[in-house]
């Protein structure tokens, strides 16, 4: 029972580093052009959902259900001289919001960090525990 | 409530506390998760449910050692109200999850310090120096 604080922690930083991490991998692919539409990069986002458990209601972690891709249209540009233009000598570039990118990290950071303290404090009070009476 | 001759109410405290904690960390974990409901423990319920046991226990019947137990610890946890609505459902104020938290680990700390300074009266009583 003790060291389920930790098991509910633990999961909030894994969901979070996901979560980080599809932010990683949308900003580095923000400028990756495509001459076709449909084959462009396309902004990933992961999808939290809380760990139903049946058998104990009060201790629910989270976790990723899935990381689905924005449905959101390519950004279209007139770039004729780029080598992989199409026809019309237009290229495409991925749906990716830098502004919301950067929100969503400083948002998946402040609650990892959350997550961390409520680890360290859980820590000092078992240990606290386990010094009673010495 | 069971009452520990040496600790008195504090190991129920301790072990509600913890519980309450429980709780907090699983709503700061799920401060992201569409649809989430922040859940908390009501103290004033769980009074009025470890003050039954020992009613029943005056008729005769099985008396409980601790007076709380999984069912009733279910009955107390409750949906905390929304302060702020959210687009996608989610009801955690991270900034009261963090205070709240605090909050029951000062407690848990405050217990703690009360037991702690009985094992140490008992044991100025017993090496009695």
């Amino acid at each position: 029972m003790s060291m389920k604080i930790f098991d509910i922690a633990g999961s909030a930083l894994s969901a979070q580093s996901v979560r980080l991490n599809t932010v990683a991998s949308n900003l580095a692919n923000a400028d990756s052009v495509s001459g076709d539409a449909n084959s462009v990069y396309k902004a990933r986002l992961p999808v939290f959902q809380a760990i139903a458990d049946a058998q104990n209601p009060e201790g629910s972690g989270v976790q990723v259900r899935g990381v689905v891709e924005s449905q959101a249209e390519a950004q279209k540009r007139y770039e004729p001289g780029n080598p992989i233009a199409d026809k019309d000598g237009y290229v495409y570039a991925p749906n990716v919001n830098i502004v919301e990118e950067m929100v969503n990290m400083i948002s998946a950071s402040r609650s990892y960090q959350a997550s961390v303290e409520v680890m360290n404090t859980a820590k000092d009070m078992t240990l606290r525990t386990l010094n009673l009476g010495k | 409530m069971a009452n520990d001759p040496l600790f008195g109410i504090h190991a129920d405290a301790l072990q509600l506390q913890r519980r309450r904690m429980e709780l907090l960390a699983a709503n700061i974990a799920n401060a992201d998760t569409p649809g989430y409901q922040a859940r908390d423990l009501d103290f004033q319920k769980l009074l009025a449910a470890a003050q039954q046991p020992a009613a029943t226990a005056a008729h005769g019947a099985a008396a409980t050692d601790s007076g709380i137990d999984e069912a009733k610890l279910k009955a107390a946890t409750v949906y905390r109200l929304q302060t702020q609505p959210s687009v996608d459902g989610n009801t955690v104020d991270t900034q009261v999850e963090q205070s709240q938290f605090a909050q029951a680990s000062l407690q848990y700390q405050a217990s703690l310090s009360f037991m702690d300074g009985k094992l140490r009266s008992l044991l100025t009583a017993i090496t009695g120096q």
